[in-house]
C-alpha cells in the first residue's frame, strides 16, 4: 500500500464514521437550539429503529420497506417523546430538561430489555450492502458506501429544507430568538414537532448504519453513539446545525487520527482522549466552532 | 433563653437519635435474617451516596453526572489497599511491586481512598466547575466515561472488564452506619457553616453571590471535593460488601439510581435524601424480587428483567414534571415544631423568642 493509498483509506474511514456522527448530531443540535434541551434519549431512537427493522425483516417484509418503516418509527418515537415527556417541562432550567431526558433514556432502555430481552441479536444485512470493494489497495465496504451516500443525500436535502422552506426558516428563527420568533407569529409547537421528527428520522438512518457496521443490535446500543454525537455537537457549537455536521466529521477524523497515532498499548484509551477533547473544547471555546457565544462562566 | 432551650433540645435529640440508631442496629444484628441485614447495609450505602451527591448537586447548582467515577475509585482503590499480598499475587499478578506489598486496615483504606478521590475532584473540578448549567453536567459525564475507559484498560490494577475478586468481607452494619452518621453530620455542619451559606448563595444566584464577595469557584470546589470523599468511601464500603464487581458496576444504572433518590428527596434537603433513599431502596428491593418472577394466588409471573428500573424511571419523570422540588424541597425535617406543639413551656418560649425578634 502506497502512502497516498493509506491516506485515502484513512480519510474514507474517517468520512464514513463521521457521516454517522453528523447524522446523529443534527437532531441533538436542532432540539438544543430551540429548546435548550440536551436529549440523552436521542440514542435510543437508533436502538428502537434497529429493532423495528429486525422484526420487520423477520416478518418477511423486504429490506428497503423495512428500512423506511424503521426510520418512520424513529421519527414517531421522537415526536411522542417530545409530546409526553419534554413538553410538560418546556422552558424550565436546562438541568431539569437534561434530567428528564435521562429519565426517558432509562425508561426506553429498560422497556427494551423487558420487551426484546437483553441479549444481542445479529443485524440482518441485505446482500446488496454486504459486499467489499477494492480500488487499488483501498478497501471499502458496502456499508461505508451507504453511509457516504445517505449522508450526502440527507445533508443536501436538509440544507434545502432549512434554507428554502418556510418551516426551515421558522426553525432557524426559533433557535435564534424564541421570544422574537413567537412575536412574529411562528407556531412554536409546530417548529418543535418538526425538529423532533426530522432529527429523529436522521437518527433512525444513523442507527441502521451503526447497527449494520457493528453487526449487533441490543437494548443499550444507543449510548456510545449518542455520547459521541454529543461531543460532535459541542465541538461544532451546541445548537448549530452546520456546527453539528462539521463536528461530526471532525470527530470522525480525530478518532481515525488517534487510532493511527496512539502507540498500540494506548489505543484502548482512544475514546478517553475523545472525551478529554470534549472537556478541552468546553473550557477553551464553550460555544464551539460555529455556535454563538452565550452563557456566563465563573 | 430560647437559644439555651434549642441547644439543649438539639443535643438531646442528637443523643437520642444515636441511641435509637444503635438499638436498631443491635436489633438488626441479633434479630434479623441475613437478607434483611444485607438490605440494611445496601440502604446505608445508598444514603451516603445520595447525601454526598446532594452536597455537590443540591447546594451549589453544579449538577454532576460523574460521581459514580469517584465511587469506582473508592471501590478499586480500597480493594488494592486491603487485599493481602498473597491474594494480590493470585488475582493481580501484574501489579507494580510497591502496591503488591501494601496491606492496610479497613479504616486507613477508607480514609485514604476518600482523600484520593477528593484530590482527584479538586484536580478535575478546577477546570470544569467554571462551566455552568448543562455544560458542567456534560463535562462531568465525560469524566465518568474517562474513568470507565481507564478501568477497562488498566488491566494490571483492575482486571479490565473482567470481574474483580479477592476482597475480604470487611463491611458490616456498624461500618456502614458509622459512615452514614459521619456523612450526615459533616454535610449538616457544612451546610450550616459560612461556606455552606456561600454555596447556597451560589446556587440561588451566582451573579449576586459574586457581588456579595463569594468566591464561587472555591465554594463549588469545596463541596465537590467533600462530596467526592464520601462518595469514594461509599464505593469502598460497597466493594467490601458485594465482594465481586466489574467496570460495568460503576456505570449509568447506579448513577441514575442515586440521581432519582436525590431528586425525589429534594435538592438541598439532607433529611429528604435520607427519607427518599430508604423508601426507594425498599421499593427497589421489592421490585427486584418481582423481576425474578413471583407466585401470586397460584399464578406464577414470568421473569420481568428491567421492571425495577422502569418503575424508577416513571417515578423520576413524574416527580420532575409534577413535583420538581421533591418530597422535602430544600427544607429539613425538624422535631422543633412537633415538640413545640406537645410541650407548652417550649411553645411559650418560641413565641417569646419570636416577639423579641420582631
Amino acid at each position: 500500500m502506497t502512502l497516498a493509498e493509506l491516506w485515502v483509506q484513512q480519510l474514507l474511514n474517517a468520512v464514513s464514521i463521521g457521516s454517522m456522527y453528523a447524522l446523529l448530531a443534527i437532531g441533538l443540535a436542532m432540539v438544543f437550539g430551540i429548546l435548550r434541551l440536551i436529549n440523552f434519549a436521542h440514542g435510543d431512537l437508533l436502538m428502537v429503529g434497529a429493532y423495528v427493522l429486525i422484526y420487520a425483516v423477520a416478518a418477511g417484509i423486504p429490506f428497503w420497506v423495512a428500512f423506511l418503516l424503521s426510520v418512520a418509527a424513529a421519527a414517531l418515537l421522537g415526536v411522542l417523546m417530545e409530546r409526553l415527556a419534554y413538553r410538560p417541562v418546556r422552558g424550565q432550567h436546562e438541568v431539569v430538561l437534561l434530567l428528564t431526558s435521562f429519565g426517558v433514556t432509562m425508561l426506553l432502555e429498560n422497556s427494551a430489555i423487558l420487551a426484546f430481552s437483553p441479549r444481542t441479536r445479529p443485524f440482518p444485512l441485505p446482500e446488496a450492502l454486504s459486499g467489499v470493494y477494492h480500488v487499488g489497495h483501498v478497501v471499502m465496504s458496502g456499508i461505508d458506501l451507504a453511509a457516504l451516500a445517505s449522508a450526502l443525500v440527507l445533508l443536501v436535502g436538509l440544507n434545502l429544507v432549512v434554507t428554502r422552506t418556510k418551516l426551515g426558516v421558522s426553525m432557524r428563527a426559533a433557535a435564534e430568538d424564541l421570544t422574537a420568533a413567537h412575536l412574529v407569529g411562528i407556531h412554536l409547537d409546530r417548529v418543535v414537532l418538526a425538529a423532533f421528527a426530522i432529527g429523529s428520522a436522521l437518527a433512525g438512518v444513523a442507527g441502521l448504519l451503526w447497527a449494520a457496521k457493528s453487526g449487533r443490535v441490543e437494548p443499550l446500543m444507543g449510548f456510545t453513539p449518542v455520547l459521541k454525537a454529543f461531543v460532535a455537537t459541542v465541538i461544532g457549537g451546541l445548537g448549530s446545525i452546520g456546527g453539528a455536521v462539521l463536528g461530526g466529521y471532525l470527530l470522525g477524523l480525530a478518532e481515525v487520527a488517534l487510532q493511527a497515532v496512539l502507540p498500540p498499548g494506548l489505543t484502548g484509551y482512544r475514546d478517553g482522549f475523545v472525551f478529554i477533547l470534549l472537556i478541552l473544547v468546553l473550557l477553551v471555546r464553550p460555544h464551539g466552532l460555529l455556535g454563538k457565544a452565550e452563557g456566563d462562566r465563573v | 433563653m430560647i437559644e439555651r432551650w434549642q441547644a439543649r433540645v438539639r443535643a438531646m435529640s442528637l443523643l437520642a437519635g444515636l441511641a435509637l440508631l444503635a438499638l436498631a442496629l443491635l436489633g438488626l444484628q441479633y434479630g434479623a435474617s441475613t437478607y434483611v441485614q444485607r438490605v440494611a447495609v445496601d440502604i446505608g450505602i445508598m444514603i451516603i451516596l445520595t447525601v454526598s451527591l446532594n452536597l455537590s448537586n443540591g447546594y451549589t447548582g453544579v449538577f454532576s453526572l460523574g460521581h459514580t467515577g469517584f465511587m469506582a475509585l473508592g471501590a478499586y482503590g480500597s480493594a488494592l489497599l486491603t487485599m493481602t499480598p498473597q491474594v494480590k499475587a493470585l488475582n493481580l499478578p501484574d501489579l507494580p511491586a510497591w502496591l503488591a506489598h501494601v496491606h492496610l486496615g479497613f479504616l486507613p483504606a477508607l480514609v485514604l481512598v476518600g482523600l484520593a478521590a477528593a484530590a482527584v475532584a479538586l484536580a478535575v473540578g478546577y477546570p470544569i466547575l467554571r462551566l455552568t448549567g448543562p455544560y458542567v453536567a456534560v463535562a462531568t459525564l465525560g469524566f465518568l466515561v474517562i474513568v470507565h475507559i481507564v478501568i477497562i484498560n488498566a488491566q494490571a490494577y483492575t482486571r479490565g472488564a473482567r470481574t474483580f475478586l479477592g476482597l475480604a468481607p470487611l463491611t458490616n452494619l456498624w461500618w456502614v452506619y458509622g459512615a452514614v452518621v459521619v456523612t450526615i453530620y459533616t454535610a449538616w455542619r457544612i451546610v450550616n457553616s459560612p461556606i455552606g451559606r456561600a454555596m447556597l448563595a451560589v446556587r440561588e444566584d451566582p451573579v449576586a453571590a459574586r457581588g456579595a464577595g463569594v468566591d464561587i469557584l472555591r465554594a463549588r470546589l469545596w463541596s465537590f471535593a467533600v462530596s467526592a470523599f464520601f462518595t469514594a468511601v461509599a464505593g469502598a464500603l460497597w466493594a467490601h460488601f458485594i465482594l465481586a464487581f466489574s467496570a460495568s458496576s460503576f456505570w449509568f444504572a447506579v448513577t441514575f439510581e442515586v440521581i432519582v433518590m436525590l431528586i425525589v428527596g429534594g435538592l438541598g434537603s439532607i433529611s429528604g435524601s435520607v427519607a427518599a433513599t430508604v423508601a426507594l431502596s425498599i421499593l427497589s428491593e421489592v421490585l427486584r424480587n418481582a423481576e425474578r418472577g413471583v407466585t401470586l394466588f397460584g399464578y406464577h409471573t414470568p421473569a420481568l428483567y428491567g421492571l425495577s428500573q422502569i418503575v424508577f424511571a416513571l417515578v423520576f419523570i413524574a416527580f420532575i414534571v409534577y413535583r420538581p422540588q421533591g418530597l422535602f424541597g430544600d427544607r429539613e425535617f425538624s422535631l422543633w415544631p412537633i415538640l413545640a406543639r406537645w410541650y407548652p413551656p417550649l411553645r411559650e418560649a418560641v413565641m417569646a423568642g419570636r416577639q423579641l425578634a420582631e
